[in-house]
């Protein structure tokens, strides 16, 4: 046990290396990128105010800012700043830049945990279906329909299923986390859960197919190895082979699987968010890339860039627990 | 003749074909066993050998009725004198008839070895599997083992477990002994004599020649996925005079302590066999009728060969 703690250190220590050098390289690329774009953040500020701004008072605030010093001495700047956790103010929402992903992450992260478990529990129960049924019709049907789903854009299934659900059937709401209104204190935990079930549902169809497609493959090439064979010589009927074998090799690739989904998740989370105006990090982030918040933007990039390698460490870390090659090795 | 004993296991004409794509789209059949003859008596240790590719493992999965989906079976496979048909197979694996498998690719990967030893059956077996690890030198701890950490001496004596600890009558064994020491061979080896003593058969798959000599009662050896010949194991220790097909004894001649001999030429691919005898083509002794027809089975001697020729 002490082993495996102290492999699991060690594990987590290296995984934080790689985590910083790779923020660090994001958040190089991302300022340079910023930087070379023809945004000018004096120009948006000053946009945001409302008032005239003469042009010794704009050259005041250029100043100020240090827009006119070297670009690598204003990305040192920015990042002592942003070691010491301040990571700007907002301009489009005039609050620091930690307070809006704090408040937007979470109404994201339910709705991306419930995509995540909604795509991997019926990704990895119909993979299973599929490949149980190889070439079967069950297989056929299940296996088209994942084929059409992982082709279509989440953002046009997402409209699709506001069109029915929301304006014809009236079953969903049509929008936002909450209801139109309601203070935000008044906000009950199933008004915000019902208006989280059609964006969600919509987000896990962008991953479950491919979920499904590769647990079907996995569970075909478990069938067909030696092991499978034998268990059948053995008299191991073919749902007594499911459960001693299938789930139990077919498991660890859907993890990864499910844990490389992390970033295609967010990713889709932008396109969701902004057809269902749910006021989460992906909505944001578009919002800021529109309107040129230059701050929010930078401050969102690196924040994502953490969130999908945590999801990959997570993957990392599980396979040392679940998988008894590795994990009695290392012991 | 002697009376004849009730049969285990009779394999009449039994031919095996796969379903492959040739070129493109065109299918062809490739038959990988063809012919067979083969019959098990309870009490006794048949030995299969031949050379690898000669369809010795396909035989086991055919008896079993575990080959893939796009293998053809033909031909009769009677146990006990009923008709071995799809549903009894199901019944019989893993009760009636067992399997010791061929390499340790045949253990689940995940799964521990005193698990995969006892089976998915209720209740489990443990105290018996726990005795035959003993036996065949397994130590205690063999059992919290993945298969990955088995040696690969320690993997072929847990799956020769395997089919001890069923009740099986008879008993597939698929090259039980290689990676063994010579005494864990003998002690497998000398388990399944007791089990052959009570009743049971044991058809023991394998291409150490020598060791099918030694410990089987019958020797029935195979060519390109068909039994040339089914003789006692005694006239393969007298020499070739006693053996009856031509390609039983080049093959007792081609042995280290008996000349080693090559003859020329190769077994035939299971994509292009002759039309007639399957060793014709490099048979000393081969006439018209040979390359025409396949020759009948017949009995010499008390044991089975299929030659024009054979005396």
């Amino acid at each position: 046990m002490q082993e495996t703690l102290r492999r699991l250190a060690r594990i987590f220590v290296t995984y934080s290396i790689k985590i910083i050098s790779l923020l660090l390289a994001v958040s190089i690329i991302s300022f340079a990128l910023v930087c070379a774009s023809p945004v000018d953040p004096v120009q948006q500020y000053i946009m945001g105010l409302g008032t005239a701004v003469s042009p010794e008072q704009r050259a005041e605030i250029e100043d100020y800012w240090g827009v006119n010093e070297p670009p690598v001495e204003r990305y040192f700047t920015w990042l002592s700043e942003l070691l010491q956790g301040n990571m700007g103010e907002s301009s489009i929402y005039r609050r620091p830049v930690a307070d809006v992903i704090r408040e937007r992450f979470f109404n994201s992260l339910a709705l991306m945990l419930c995509a995540w478990t909604l795509a991997g529990v019926i990704g990895f129960v119909l993979g299973c279906i599929m490949g149980m049924y190889q070439d079967k019709w069950q297989d056929n049907i299940l296996k088209k329909i994942c084929y059409i789903l992982s082709s279509v854009p989440t953002f046009w299934l997402g409209l699709v299923f506001l069109l029915i659900f929301s304006v014809w059937l009236k079953w969903f709401p049509i929008g936002f986390s909450s209801p139109i209104g309601i203070t935000s204190d008044n906000v009950t935990i199933w008004q915000k859960i019902y208006h989280l079930i059609l964006p969600a549902f919509t987000l896990s169809l962008l991953s479950f197919a491919n979920i499904a497609l590769h647990t079907r493959q996995k569970l075909v090439d478990v069938l067909n190895s030696e092991y499978v064979l034998f268990a059948r010589a053995r008299g191991e009927g073919k749902w007594t082979i499911l459960r001693r074998h299938g789930l139990r090799n077919i498991l660890i690739p859907a993890l990864t699987l499910q844990f490389a989904s992390f970033a295609e998740l967010f990713g889709g989370s932008v396109l969701a968010e902004n057809v269902f105006s749910y006021p989460g990090l992906g909505s944001t982030v578009s919002a800021a890339g529109l309107s040129c918040d230059v701050p929010l933007l930078l401050g969102i990039t690196l924040f994502s860039a953490l969130f999908v390698c945590v999801g990959n460490m997570i993957a990392n870390l599980l396979y040392g627990i679940i998988d008894p090659q590795i994990r009695e090795v290392g012991a | 003749m002697e009376q004849k004993k009730e049969t285990l296991l009779e394999i009449h004409d039994l031919s095996v074909s796969f379903r492959m794509y040739d070129r493109g789209l065109k299918q062809k059949d490739l038959r990988v066993i063809s012919d067979l003859h083969l019959t098990v008596y309870p009490g006794e240790i048949v030995a299969i050998a031949g050379s690898s590719g000669s369809g010795k493992s396909l035989l086991a999965s055919a008896i079993l009725g575990i080959l893939p989906g796009n293998a053809t079976v033909q031909g009769h496979l009677h146990y006990k004198g009923q008709e071995l048909s799809e549903k009894r197979q199901q019944q019989l694996r893993g009760t009636e008839i067992a399997l010791v498998p061929q390499s340790v690719a045949y253990f689940d990967p995940l799964l521990k070895v005193g698990e995969q030893a006892d089976g998915h059956r209720n209740p489990r077996p443990t105290e018996k599997r726990k005795r035959i690890f003993k036996r065949l030198g397994l130590p205690d701890k063999t059992e919290r083992l993945y298969p990955f950490q088995l040696s690969g001496g320690m993997a072929r004596r847990v799956l020769v477990s395997t089919a001890l600890i069923t009740d099986a009558q008879l008993l597939i064994a698929d090259e039980p002994t290689p990676g063994m020491s010579l005494e864990q061979a003998l002690e497998a080896l000398k388990m399944f004599r007791e089990m052959a003593n009570e009743g049971k058969a044991i058809i023991l798959i394998t291409h150490d020649i020598d060791l099918a000599f030694e410990f089987a009662d019958r020797v029935a050896v195979f060519y390109a996925g068909t039994t040339v010949e089914t003789a006692p194991a005694s006239d393969f220790k007298t020499g070739p005079d006693a053996l009856r097909h031509p390609y039983s004894k080049a093959l007792w001649r081609a042995l280290p302590q008996n000349g080693f001999q090559p003859i020329d030429g190769f077994q035939p691919y299971a994509g292009d066999l002759p039309t007639g005898c399957l060793f014709a083509p490099r048979c000393p002794y081969r006439t018209e009728d040979c390359m025409k027809k396949v020759p009948p089975v017949r009995e010499i001697r008390g044991g089975e060969v299929r030659c024009y020729h054979g005396t």
